[in-house]
């Protein structure tokens, strides 16, 4: 098993809380508008519930909080929601060895290129692995 | 093996100012601020730990606090009665007693 670090992502002038950690800061007026989950956002949901669970126990919960609150300012504020944990999930699979790096990575070339093929449109980039990288 | 909280209902508690390197639960903007214990939750595996992949021993008990919004924001603008209550783990409390605080947000 990997051990990881414990290191703590600060957010710029505010006083030395963690980038996660905004409560009573200024982000302007909330959003209120009710809209459904997305298909892949019920499977993300599903997938952590189902690696939490007992069963499987890949990780705990807390250990995605970790690795969402490790993405630094930057990119905790520009990925939404399931987003965070979509990526902390592929994270800690290999974290935990459950997957390798490898394997995820072809599987979603392998994905891609099915997509392509399909003539469907890919949308968006690809995500950081590395939890430390920070590009502000 | 159950664990003796170390705090009651209506204790005056200050959440610890401290740093925390990695993953926590207590909020940055309720740390070196004083409530009340409001509740006994019970002892929990700690999310502090759990969060690395480590067992979370000891367990840690979790408390409900109640605090004034009027001691968290400064300017606050809403009624002196406005509460908020956080679950807060035990290590992260100090005991209080003898701060200044007004009886009118004992527990109840």
């Amino acid at each position: 098993m990997n051990q990881p670090k414990r290191k703590t992502e600060l957010r710029r002038d505010a006083g030395g809380r963690a980038a996660h950690d905004v409560g009573g800061l200024d982000f302007g007026p909330i959003d209120r508008t009710e809209h459904d989950l997305a298909l892949w956002e019920k499977r993300v949901d599903a997938m952590l519930v189902l690696l939490t669970g007992p069963k499987k126990g890949a990780f705990k919960v807390d250990a995605l909080r970790r690795v969402i609150e490790d993405y630094g300012q930057q990119q905790y504020d520009s990925t939404a929601y399931y987003e965070k944990w979509i990526r902390a999930i592929r994270n800690l699979l290999v974290e935990q060895e459950v997957l390798t790096r490898a394997e995820i990575e072809s599987k979603v070339a392998a994905v891609e290129a099915a997509m392509r093929a399909a003539g469907r449109e890919l949308v968006g980039g690809s995500v950081p692995w590395d939890t430390m990288e920070s590009p502000i | 093996m159950e664990i003796a909280p170390r705090f009651r209902p209506g204790d005056l508690v200050r959440v610890d100012d401290r740093m925390a390197l990695g993953h926590c639960r207590t909020p940055w903007y309720l740390r070196g601020k004083t409530g009340v214990i409001a509740s006994v939750h019970g002892a929990f595996h700690d999310p502090e730990k759990l969060a690395y992949h480590k067992p979370g021993l000891p367990r840690q008990v979790l408390y409900k606090v109640r605090f004034r919004q009027s001691d968290l924001w400064a300017g606050y603008a809403g009624s002196p009665q406005d509460q908020l209550e956080a679950d807060i783990y035990e290590h992260w409390l100090i005991r209080a007693d003898g701060e200044a605080r007004s009886d009118s947000h004992a527990a109840a």
